[in-house]
């Protein structure tokens, strides 16, 4: 099936009458395995080297050849990196999706097709280019068995020529991409201008989508969020780490092990770490809780269904007081779902992993800077707040190439939470583990190997006094879950605070209107926003939450305003019912769902026309 | 067998210390809440002289255990030890994560035959691939205590419950499926036989890498009637002994004579001596598959097979393969788990 889920619509483009400078969408539809990557990435890479921002997106199929995928690579100078739903330029090299993705486009698009498909028959309203790949790859490519992997780069410089994309920052991006293997990049780079020369000589452009140089990439990276998390934990300290393949939660630590083996071996050639591919999540997080139980600062990366897993576990953690950091890709559910399709579909189960009144602490980062930043943040507040702190990303994050700004080395120091060393207790003689002393509804621990007859304490599951020791009595049960509560409150202000962005009321009332969103939902919203504004006239206020438990600031926004929409990526409006379990009640009212699950990441269209209907425009 | 003790001073006779000057009672624990004449009671006295006698410190020793009445036990030895009574089934993956944050640790985790060969099969296994220096011990009474009394999965078959229900489904053993995934120091021995569990569990805290211990462990109140076959009449009765076991500790200047031809000596890897003194005259601790032979032979004929099945003290372990640094990884300073700006930098140009 096709990826874009619109209807044919009036002239988008115009046939050649209007120009469009760096904004537009190209989808290209392969088959998985066929090497098509490479080359998206290139073209991506080629484009973000003229300054022109860009993101990348993947949608692909949970297989690993022979199946459709596409990959869509937005361009636009207002910084507008969310998903688009529309597809401007269609490249089409798998036949099995050819028809289906060229009948689902706009009038105006364009399509770039092998010739054989001979796709120019099914519709007079969008503009056809046809390339005959398989004579331009026998040209450049003598090794046969090369050609199927090389064929994809000839159409890297077609749409370099028809979209005016500067041939030389193709060339660097080869380069970059293929690296040490000049071969190979000589190789793609013959590709690549044999579908350039090509296009010069027998293609007339004739759509209005033109990239232009500009300069809003400089400094900039390019990084898909595993990959930022991965180098966030290493930045953060983590010492163990335990993991089961799960997409699309696998890269982040398989990246992580690539920058570990690089930068955390220490001066005596041992690594500074440990990383155990486990047998299942419940023995991942089995692990990370016996290591964070022993004081290394220990994580874990799963997606949904291994967060289910994880339940009985969760519950021991937040019980025993364990520190540990699980970083939650989440992915289409339920069950196997959908699972290279991406979600934020797992807040609620998480909010509450477990049975008995457990509560875990959660971050949600929306950009790569985040994945790197909250790494560091949520190793700290696992071992400030003895307990586990899940990271909600998701596989539009995780997975997909997002340009960034540089990250910036980390301010916050490593901190270690109440941890009594053997001269605090020769000082004090002994320690209760689960006494309030501080008021903040923590307590102190020890560590195992502590060398002191004091240090010892008996974690257990099961009913404990302050002590640790074993208990049922009903008094001992109520008030340790009652100090558990102090603790999840004092949470409340140590957990990142929510980013609110005014709306534009300069000598007008105050904005009504708020939103609440969280994650990647921010990158539809934030453009969802100025399409309200410019087209709608109105006005809104955006909180984008950054954590759970709330924080004070999330209670006075939806207070200041009339109604607040929440905007989500799941079906059941997760987020605004946690919400609804904190506001007071006379506030509950004011929340709107907009929840939205297809597996494609929103897109801002999808908000704007939902929030503008139920505002009655 | 003779222990090294350290007198405190000729001037001032007090108790009884080890080498590390500490006496019995720094190893007890709390008051067991177990059965009277419940088998696990003795494992845990075993547990608690051993490690005395061997002069572990006991703020080294951490005891992770599951779910069950043999999980309850590490309340009732070495109170200055750290516990993780964790969930069902799942202490393996526990105590993997706590030895690898802090490689220091001697790890003794107690587990039962339902906590293991049941619903803890799936970390079992894996933590027997492992060879994880940990001292792995099931309690294995055949059923299920705290839940009064069904069947376990290492029941044997045609044994009865109390209620005259018979097990129609033959046993897991768990040392033969220990042997055949990789620990390396894998024995059965009987919660009453004092002599014998006594010299294994020293040479387990002698053993850098996987020991399992199966300690058959009658369960007085649900499984210690007629037509159980771990009951401590059947087990007497039923026992074959496989060698005589003895342990002389490194620390221990003892040169024991023995007949090369009647006895297997195994030097230990800090230098300590497990002798086995072969009962059967063919029986070869360091051949696996004959191991698993005399096991599956065992069951055939009804027999309670007990002794070290087999032994390799120089197989690497799992914290080695991973060639972590030679301190614990929790005590690390920053310096050394968060590389420099620099290091960001490079990352950065890199992604430009």
């Amino acid at each position: 099936m096709a990826t874009t889920d619109v209807v044919p619509r009036e002239s988008a483009g115009g046939m050649g009458h209007k120009r469009i400078v760096n904004d537009m969408s190209i989808q290209v539809a392969t088959v998985n395995g066929s090497g098509s990557q490479s080359s998206n990435t290139v073209l991506l890479r080629s484009i973000f080297q003229m300054g022109v921002p860009v993101s990348g997106k993947n949608m692909f199929p949970s297989n690993i050849a022979g199946l459709p995928t596409w990959y869509t690579i937005r361009a636009n100078k207002n910084g507008y990196i969310g998903r688009k739903k529309e597809i401007d330029f269609l490249v089409a090299m798998n036949p099995e999706t050819a028809v289906e993705d060229t009948m689902s486009l706009a009038a105006g698009a364009s399509v770039l097709y092998d010739e054989p498909l001979a796709l120019h028959k099914l519709r007079d309203d969008v503009i056809f280019y046809s390339v005959p790949y398989d004579k331009l790859v026998a040209a450049v490519c003598p090794e046969a068995k090369l050609r199927k992997l090389v064929k994809n780069m000839v159409y890297v410089g077609v749409v370099a020529k028809l979209l005016t994309i500067d041939m030389a920052e193709v060339e660097k991006a080869i380069r970059k991409q293929f690296a040490k293997k000049v071969k190979a990049a000589n190789l793609n780079l013959a590709a690549a201008q044999a579908g350039f020369e090509y296009a010069k000589a027998n293609l007339e452009k004739r759509g209005a989508f033109y990239i232009e140089r500009m300069d809003k990439t400089a400094g900039k990276i390019i990084v898909d969020g595993n990959s930022a998390a991965a180098l966030g934990c290493m930045f953060a300290g983590c010492t163990v780490v335990t993991w089961y393949p799960i997409t699309p939660s696998s890269s982040l630590v398989e990246t992580m092990i690539e920058y570990m083996h690089e930068y955390r071996i220490g001066p005596d050639g041992k690594a500074t770490f440990a990383i155990v591919q486990a047998e299942d999540e419940l023995a991942a997080i089995g692990m990370v809780i016996g290591a964070g139980w022993a004081g290394a600062r220990s994580m874990t990366a799963t997606a949904g269904p291994g967060i289910s897993l994880m339940s009985e576990f969760a519950g021991l953690a937040y019980y025993v007081e364990v520190p540990g950091v699980i970083w939650d890709i989440q992915r289409v559910g339920p069950s196997t779902g959908l699972p290279t399709r991406t979600s934020q579909g797992d807040i609620l189960s998480t909010a509450f992993l477990s049975h008995g009144d457990t509560k875990n602490i959660m971050l949600f980062p929306c950009s790569v800077e985040e994945c790197f930043s909250m790494a560091t943040e949520a190793f700290n507040l696992a071992e400030q707040f003895q307990t586990l702190v899940f990271v909600m990303s998701d596989l539009d994050l995780g997975m997909n190439n997002w340009m960034a700004d540089p990250f910036k080395y980390p301010e916050t120091p490593i901190q270690r939470g109440k941890v009594l060393a053997k001269e605090d207790l020769d000082r004090l003689g002994s320690f209760a583990r689960y006494k309030d002393v501080d008021g903040d509804g923590i307590g102190y621990r020890t560590l195992p190997g502590t060398s002191h007859p004091a240090a010892a304490y008996f974690a257990r599951g099961s009913g404990h006094n302050e002590k640790a020791q074993y208990s049922e009595r009903a008094d001992d049960f109520e008030n340790n879950m009652e100090r558990l509560n102090r603790k999840f409150e004092t949470a409340r202000s140590f957990v990142p605070r929510p980013e609110i962005t005014k709306g534009d009321n300069a000598g007008s009332e105050k904005t009504k209107i708020g939103i609440i969103a969280y994650g990647t939902s921010h990158w539809g919203l934030t453009e969802s926003r100025d399409q309200l504004r410019e087209e709608y006239k109105i006005e809104t206020d955006y909180l984008r939450l950054r954590a759970y438990p709330f924080t004070r600031e999330v209670h006075e926004f939806i207070e200041q305003h009339e109604r607040v929409y929440v905007v989500e990526q799941n079906r059941d409006a997760q987020m605004l019912t946690l919400l609804k379990l904190d506001l007071k009640p006379e506030l509950i009212g004011r929340l709107r769902s907009i929840a939205h699950i297809t597996g494609l990441p929103l897109d801002a269209r999808s908000i704007t026309d939902e929030l503008t209907s139920m505002e009655g425009k | 067998m003779a222990t090294t003790t350290v007198e405190p001073g000729a001037s001032t006779p007090g108790p009884k210390t080890n080498r590390i000057g500490l006496t019995v009672i720094d190893y007890k624990g709390g008051k067991t809440t177990l059965c009277a004449g419940c088998g696990h009671n003795a494992i845990s006295e075993r547990i608690i002289e051993a490690m005395y006698e061997m002069g572990v410190e006991p703020e080294m020793v951490i005891k992770p255990s599951g779910i069950g009445c043999s999980s309850k036990t590490p309340a009732y030895f070495l109170s200055r030890s750290h516990s993780f009574n964790a969930v069902h089934g799942r202490m393996p993956s526990v105590a993997t994560g706590a030895l690898l944050a802090n490689r220091k640790l001697i790890c003794i985790g107690v587990s039962g035959d339902g906590d293991t060969a049941s619903i803890g099969i799936g970390q079992f296994v894996h933590l027997m691939r492992r060879n994880l220096p940990i001292i792995y011990i099931i309690e294995d009474n055949g059923v299920y205590g705290l839940t009064k009394g069904q069947f376990s999965a290492t029941a044997d078959l045609g044994s009865k419950l109390k209620t005259g229900v018979i097990n129609d489904l033959p046993p897991i053993d768990t040392c033969a499926l220990a042997i055949q995934l990789g620990a390396t120091l894998v024995g059965r021995s009987f919660s009453g036989d004092k002599r014998q569990l006594s010299a294994m569990l020293k040479a387990a805290i002698a053993h850098k890498g996987t020991v399992m211990l199966d300690v058959v462990s009658p369960c007085v109140t649900f499984n210690d009637h007629e037509g159980s076959t771990k009951s401590y009449k059947y087990v007497k009765e039923h026992e074959e002994i496989l060698q005589e076991v003895s342990f002389v500790p490194h620390f221990e200047d003892i040169d024991v004579e023995y007949d090369a031809g009647s006895t297997v000596q195994v030097t230990m890897h800090d230098g300590s001596r497990l002798n086995l003194r072969k009962l059967e005259e063919d029986y070869d601790p360091t051949d696996k598959i004959r191991a698993i032979t005399r096991l599956t032979e065992a069951h055939d004929k009804g027999e309670v097979l007990t002794g070290i099945f087999f032994v390799n003290p120089e197989a690497p372990n799992f914290i080695d393969m991973l060639n972590v640094v030679d301190q614990p990884l929790t005590t690390l300073p920053d310096s050394m788990t968060r590389p420099g700006k620099e290091v960001l930098d490079a990352v950065m140009e890199e992604l430009r």
